[in-house]
């Protein structure tokens, strides 16, 4: 059982600019782990990582981050990192002193602030040019050196807001090698990306957001039972896919089976998951045919994005 | 030590013992305020604000047109220097100094898009508050106490044993420590006016304006109205009084005097309640750089 003060509670949360709404009635409370925050343009996202920092303040409802509130930021902030998406620096300052400096405000001495300046920096790939002026960076570089400012204090949560935007493939790689290896070191992440595969791949959970509305809220597999009114879609690899398809049709909650172009599998759509996997068993004891491999072939991010909130969603 | 548990010794210790954090972390603001804020080309103006009446000073006394050395002189060269402080430091020099440096502060990282830098940091935003406020006062005393003590230094040394005798033997140094205080003062009056303007308004610079007009109309208001104003409590501390020239005398309110304690603690106070509105005020900002 996880206690409540090592998760990010949100409990009624509404944010309004004016009559515009930000978000509305948001409630969820997200265990350590990564968790992706999806959403099209404008879904609020980013509010919502704002909110769990303080950086705005919510009309409604509490916000607590491992049983802190961001009204306390000096306590806060020591567990907290959050690498936002504004790509502005302050003026002529160096990638090192872009670091070096919130350590020495978090009460650092200058010797260890130093240090973990230092190995933040070389943690996202940026020593040799921590000396630069942050002003000549390119955007990568950039976004590295503050996810670097964001780590740099080893918090218990890091909030990233689209910190793959304007990384290279290589790069981008490297990045996710990086969450993942966060969140093995017990880090709790919270991701937001619009490289929906990137999300995919790492995540332990999503967030689905529109129009200020959280849609669905959990673990990839467990929102993607939910969309009852999408059939799921399942590839059987097997030897004899024309009479696994003919049994497949038996079934009434099945609605479509294509065999592959090679002849080796089937794609079933099944509005009744488990019934299609009890005639898979059925099949098999019966030796009728011989299975290779079975995935779940819309079990990800993309697709539930695209059935809860549609394919034109334009993602950003 | 390793490096994986400072962060829980550090909450610990920031819980045991606050006001050290609190003033540790005041110092690290002002360090880097000071960095980035009192050497910068930006600054240039600044300079020029404080330093326009030591250059003319420096002139006046290595210049070909020299006054003759007497004790006419000496005289009318001390009304001068009162004049510099009187009428252009408080009001034109230090009160635009102290216009651009504490409106900078908050409102300029909102411009720029850096103030979610110093949200984001392990710092109370009141802290935030009186560091920087610490750091624009000091930036503005640097500059301009030492834009006066070079104007006094070549307004007496001109005047070479009269001018030695009259620091050193009369009211000169009196003189030039009340001046010291009035720079001080004005610095940390205006200083939390504009910081309070910042933090209201978008703009600071209407209400800035507005507060110009009102520092330059007190003295002919009447006395509960003089009282509003930060001129009139420097006014108290002024050791050579310069009066308006001409008619402008003829409207001229002189209230009862306060005595030094009075002003001296009253700008205290008031600068003291400016900040902790300020701080008020800060709580409640919210990083929208969209609206800016």
């Amino acid at each position: 059982m996880i206690s409540e003060n090592s998760k990010i509670v949100f409990e009624g949360v509404s944010k309004f600019y004016g009559e515009i709404l930000g978000v509305n009635r948001v409630s969820f409370s997200l265990e350590p782990g990564i968790t992706a925050l999806v959403g099209p343009n404008g879904s609020g996202k980013t509010t919502l990582m704002n909110l769990m920092t303080g950086l705005i303040q919510p009309t409604h409802g509490t916000v607590m981050v491992r049983g802190l509130s961001p009204s306390q930021p000096d306590e806060f902030f020591k567990q907290v990192g959050y690498c936002t998406q504004f790509d502005s620096f302050p003026r002529g300052i160096k990638g090192y002193d872009f670091v070096y400096w919130p350590l020495r405000l978090g009460g650092f001495p200058h010797a260890q602030a130093a240090e973990l300046a230092r190995e933040a920096l070389a943690r996202v790939g940026m020593q040799e040019a921590a000396n630069r002026r942050a002003a000549g960076y390119s955007k990568g570089m950039r976004q590295r050196v503050r996810l670097a400012q964001a780590i740099a204090h080893h918090p218990s949560v890091l909030i990233l807001d689209e910190p793959m935007n304007g990384l290279d493939p290589m790069a981008r790689a490297e990045m996710l090698a990086l969450f993942r290896a966060l969140a093995d070191e017990g880090l709790h992440l919270v991701i937001s990306s619009h490289i929906l595969e990137d999300v995919d791949r790492i995540s332990d959970r999503v967030v689905l957001m529109s129009s200020g509305f959280i849609v669905a809220e959990g673990q990839i597999q467990s929102v993607r039972n939910e969309v009852r009114d999408q059939p799921m879609q399942i590839l059987v690899r097997c030897s004899n896919a024309k009479r696994l398809a003919a049994e497949a049709f038996s079934l009434d909650h099945v609605v479509e089976a294509a065999i592959q172009s090679d002849g080796g599998g089937v794609l079933v759509r099944t509005t009744n998951a488990d019934e299609f996997f009890l005639l898979l068993n059925r099949v098999v004891v019966a030796g009728l045919v011989q299975i290779e491999a079975v995935a779940p072939a819309d079990e990800d991010v993309n697709s539930i994005y695209q059935y809860l909130i549609g394919s034109d969603g334009n993602l950003a | 030590m390793n490096v994986r548990e400072v962060p829980a010794g550090l909450v610990a210790r920031t819980r045991e013992q606050p006001w050290r954090a609190w003033r540790s972390q005041v110092g690290v603001l002002i360090q880097r305020e000071l960095r980035r804020g009192l050497f910068t080309k930006r600054r240039l103006w600044i300079y020029l604000l404080a330093f326009v009446p030591t250059l003319m000073t420096f002139i006046h006394k290595v210049g070909p047109f020299r006054d003759p050395i007497n004790a006419e002189a000496l005289h009318s060269d001390t009304e001068v220097l009162a004049g510099i402080v009187q009428l252009y430091y408080v009001k034109l020099g230090l009160f635009f100094a102290c216009m651009g440096i504490f409106s900078w502060l908050f409102r300029g990282e909102m411009v720029e898009r850096t103030l979610h830098y110093a949200f984001l940091s392990p710092v109370r935003r009141e802290v935030l508050v009186i560091g920087k406020f610490l750091a624009g006062s000091i930036t503005a005393i640097i500059l301009f106490e030492a834009a006066l003590l070079g104007c006094f230094y070549f307004v007496y040394s001109r005047l070479g044993s009269l001018g030695s005798a009259y620091v050193f033997h009369g009211p000169g140094l009196r003189q030039m420590g009340a001046y010291v205080l009035v720079i001080a003062l004005g610095t940390l009056g205006y200083g939390a006016v504009f910081l309070g303007l910042s933090l209201v308004f978008k703009n600071p610079i209407v209400p800035g304006a507005l507060f110009f007009g009102w520092e330059a109309v007190t003295p002919i208001l009447p006395r509960t109205l003089q009282l509003l104003s930060i001129t009139f409590y420097l006014k108290q501390l002024y050791p050579v009084k310069v009066f308006p020239p001409g008619i402008l005398s003829l409207f001229t309110v002189e209230p009862e005097p306060l005595s030094w304690f009075t002003t001296i603690v009253g700008l205290l106070c008031f600068t003291a309640a400016v900040l902790v509105f300020s701080c008020y005020r800060i709580r409640k900002l919210e990083i929208t750089y969209t609206t800016e």
